[in-house]
Formats: structure tokens, sequence, C-alpha cells
């Protein structure tokens, strides 16, 4: 999953405001942001996390295929799509961005693999965050494993 | 817009040196190097360029030669009045009062005389970023040594009513029957006030006054703290025995001769540079505003400085809008440049009791000398284009 260039991460005290070049892509050109709310039938489930007080808000949105039928394990559902929305910093925008891409690209990740990202994989693929930012990182895992278990819920 | 043309709107953070300043210092780091404390002539010369400029610094502030300690910038002067003040009278009283709203050099001072037993009294500020003078009232008592209360806000750019919380103390200490003595004594942080205020200590009424460089045009590394005479305050560094005893080390001969330039400068440009400045603000503002409906301002309208402008926006987060503006050429910041590493809202922002959903997204922007009508205007297009793109990613509408 890590690519190679990516590869350097940024070993910060915290004093390096230095952004890498994959995080600055995703911050000033986010992929999957929720443009329009959404109708009753655009996603099979949201979730939410964070707090307005803390400065962060995530919410995202899936699209499941194929359609929830009997029979078939949730968890071997693939993410057809999924679509964000944050009141977060740059790394929240752009981690989730990134996460964004890697569990739809090439017809989307099972559920099962989508949630095995640990926040680690997540800065890897951005090549690093600042080390005060890396809590921005854990927020996307956190929305979307909160989503899920919506979805499981049936909510 | 030239593509490299930078538009730098964050004067309060530090400002760019005059080239008189530059000049003045000139003599200073190659020909007239001594040390001040040498005896023969390299020495002397040196010696007699810090003394020209004490009575200079002392001249602009109305104190005396004697009443000016030459520091390494605001942060050691905020730290010597502060721990040097309280450690030289706490057999007099354990309490200082100051408020919610200072910088973090006077609030974590402050941390720091709690560890070591007193007891310190935050007061509030009201919604417009102006302290509440009842609240001090109130909490003076047999046992406050020290008040401090900053002269402008670094963030919002609010006025403090320093004369009239010396006129409290003053009446204080009449009500205590010890109007001989000192205590408390009024410490202010006037570091963003030289451009533009009153820094008269006699008309101010104040103890000790701090002073930095970098923030007039100035040089790095280089502050004053204004001890008025009588008062005895710890040292900080030991050593030598410069300034009077108080702080040692060998003086920053240029610089000091740099930082009186700045201040004099200051005074020269105050009265013209505040009136354009304070027209630009209200421009600024006003437009702003109209601009984005879901825009506020941060802190009075009309008791701020002339270069401060802050606002926040609902639900945007201030750092992407500083990264942004950044990408657009324009450097401003969010909070204070010492706090943009902490994830909390910034203290002031909560001090003025700013919804969350705002106190999030603060935007500083702090004009200064080369700041002319066009940057606002240009500031004024790009960044509601900004704000547009930044809504849309936004999880709260």
């Amino acid at each position: 999953m890590t690519n190679k260039q990516n590869k350097k991460t940024n070993t910060s005290d915290g004093s390096d405001w230095q952004y890498s070049e994959t995080v600055k892509k995703h911050f000033f050109d986010p992929k999957n942001v929720l443009l329009t709310d959404p109708k009753p039938d655009d996603f099979d489930a949201e979730g939410q996390v964070g707090s307005p007080a803390c400065g962060d808000v995530m919410k995202m949105w899936v699209k499941l295929a194929p359609p929830k039928e009997a029979g078939i394990d949730p968890m071997k559902m693939k993410i057809k799509k999924l679509k964000w929305r944050t009141f977060g910093c740059a790394s929240a925008i752009a981690s989730t961005s990134v996460f964004s891409e890697m569990v739809t690209k090439n017809g989307g990740m099972t559920i099962e693999e989508a949630l095995k990202i640990t926040p680690k994989d997540i800065m890897a693929e951005l090549g690093g965050l600042p080390a005060v930012k890396v809590h921005c990182s854990v927020l996307a895992d956190q929305a979307f494993e909160k989503t899920i278990e919506n979805y499981r819920g049936g909510k | 817009m030239n593509k490299n043309k930078r538009i730098y709107l964050d004067h309060a953070a530090t400002t760019y040196m005059d080239p008189k300043v530059r000049e003045s210092m000139k003599p200073y780091w190659e020909e007239n190097f001594g040390n001040p404390s040498s005896i023969y002539e390299e020495g002397r010369e040196a010696k007699r360029a810090v003394s020209d400029v004490r009575i200079k610094v002392a001249e602009t502030i109305n104190g005396r030669p004697d009443e000016i300690i030459f520091t390494s910038g605001g942060t050691e002067s905020d730290n010597l009045a502060i721990l040097g003040a309280a450690r030289s009278y706490k057999d007099r009283g354990n309490h200082v009062i100051t408020s919610k709203i200072e910088h973090h050099a006077v609030l974590d001072a402050c941390k720091q005389l709690e560890k070591e037993g007193f007891e310190i009294s935050y007061i509030d500020v009201d919604e417009n970023g102006i302290l509440d003078l009842k609240q001090l009232k109130e909490e003076l008592r047999k046992e406050t040594i020290l008040v401090s209360i900053m002269y402008a806000n670094n963030e919002i750019g609010t006025i403090q009513p320093i004369k009239e919380i010396a006129k409290a103390v003053r009446a204080h200490k009449k009500a205590m029957g010890d109007h001989e003595s000192h205590m408390p004594l009024l410490h202010t942080d006037a570091v963003q006030a030289p451009s533009y205020l009153d820094l008269n200590v006699l008309k101010l009424g104040v103890d000790l006054m701090t002073l930095n460089g970098s923030k007039i045009y100035g040089p790095k590394g280089v502050g004053v703290l204004f001890k008025k005479r009588g008062i005895k305050i710890d040292p900080l560094i030991y050593g030598g025995g410069q300034e009077a005893g108080i702080r040692s080390g060998t003086e920053n001969v240029a610089g000091i001769v740099g930082f009186a330039k700045a201040l004099e400068l200051a005074a020269q440009s105050k009265e013209k540079e505040s009136a354009r400045l304070t027209e630009l603000r209200d421009y600024f503002i006003e437009n702003i505003l109209k601009a984005l409906p879901e825009a506020r301002l941060n802190g009075s309208k009309t008791d701020r400085l002339p270069n401060n402008i802050n606002i926040s926006v609902r639900g945007i987060e201030g750092e992407s809008m500083v990264l942004y503006m950044d990408a657009k050429g324009v450097a401003c910041s969010t909070g204070s440049a010492c706090t943009s590493d902490v994830l909390e809202a910034s203290h002031v922002i909560q001090a003025i009791k700013s919804p969350h959903k705002y106190a999030h997204g603060s935007l500083r922007f702090t004009m200064g000398k080369k700041t002319k009508k066009a940057d606002i205007d240009y500031v004024l297009k790009v960044l509601p284009e900004i704000l547009n793109k930044l809504r849309v990613v936004s999880a709260i509408k």
C-alpha cells in the first residue's frame, strides 16, 4: 500500500510544519467530498464522529455493492462510493480524501478489508503528518468504523 | 497579480526591519564591537552607545534612564516582570491578578508562580474582549502584590483600560491605608502598542512595562522592561551584573541601538500611521462582514488597535483558511503564531465566549507600514472564494 516516494514519514516533534506534497495535493483538491445533501436512497449508511468543541467533526456516507441480500455476509460487501465532509484542519481533510481513494479504487475494497486500514496506513499513504496532527488521520478511520457500525445496526 | 508578490498581513507576529533601523545598527557589528564592560576605548565607546540610547528610550516613554532594562525580548521582559516582582515581594503577599487573554509569556509565568505557591486570579473579559474592571476591583486584596494586564491584545487587538486599572490599584492602596508602599505593582505587556498607542508611563500609571523590538520594525531578540525607580525585582539571569544587576550578560549593543531607533520611529509615525490604518481597518471590517454574512468580528470594533482585524467564520477551521490564503500569496494567521501548534481553540477567542462553531475558525490580519488599500482589496476578493471552497468540505453548515 505504501508507495515508495511516500515512505519518508515526517518525524516531527511538533515544531515541523512542513506538509508533504501528497498532503497538499489532497488538501487543495480533496477527493470524494459530498457536494450536495444526499437523497434518501443515495447511500446505505452514514456515520459521524467528533464535536465542534474539539474543532473536529467528520461525517461519512457509504454506498455498498452488491445490494444487501439475505445470505450475503455484510463484511464482504464492496464499497462502491464513499463520500465525506469535515470541520477539520488540513490534515483531517487530506487524510479523509486519501482514505476515500484507498477504499474505493479498483472496484472498491470489501468492508472487511477497509476496516483493516489503520491510521498508520493513511499516514504512510500521505507521506507522513506532523506529530501533533497524527490524531487527524484517526478521525477518518473512526468515522468509517462508525458508519459501518451504523450500517450493521441497520441505521 | 504578480505570482511572486506576497502580501504580508501578520505584523502582530513580527515585522520587517525599517532600513533606518538597520543603518543605525551598522556600526556596531564590526567597527564598534567592544564590550561595554571593558574600560579601554572600544569598551567605552560601546558603553556610550548603550547609555545614549537608554536616555532616548527613557525619554520616549517619559521614564528615567535607570528605569530601562534591556532584555532579549518581550517574553523575557514579561517573565522578568512577573517572576522577578512576585519572588522579590513574596513576604508581602502571595496573590497576583492577571487576565484570561494575556500572552502566554504572561500566562505561563503565572502558571509557574502557582507552582511556587502563589495564588493567581484570572480576570474575565466581556464579549468585546475588554477587561471586566469591576471583577478586577473585587479581586484586589491585602495580599495582592502584582497586577499584570496587557495594553493591547495580540490576537484581537483590543485595547485594555490601563489608566482605569491604575486608578483602581491606587484607590485600593489608599483603602489599605498603605499608599506609601508599592503594593500591588502594576505591570503591562505593551508589546503590540508602540506603533499606535501612548506609551507615557506616568500617564498610564504603570510600574512595569514590557516592550519588544521585533513588532516595531526593529531587531528580533531585543526588548525592554521599564521598571519604576525603587522597585526591586529578582533577576532571572545571573552573571556579570549588567543592567544594574537585574539582567546579566554582555549587552546586545547593535540590537539595543536598533531597538531605540525603532521606538523613536514608532513615536514619530504614530499619529499619521494610526489614522491611515484605522481607516483601512474599518474599510476591511465593513466589507468583509458584508461579503461573508456568516462571519463575525472578534473583539471591540472601536477599542482596538488600528492594524488588527480578527474574524471568525462559522464552520470553517482556521488552519485551512491560513493555508489557502498562503497559497494565494497572503500571510495571515489563526490565533497567534505561538499557538498554532496547539489544537485547542485560542484562549482569547474562548475568553470572549465565541460559540464553538466559530471558535476554531478565527483568522487574524494585522496590517503595517507597507499595507496598501490594494492589498486589502485583494484579500476581500480572494477570501470569499476560498471560503466557498472550504464550505463545501465542511461538515457544519
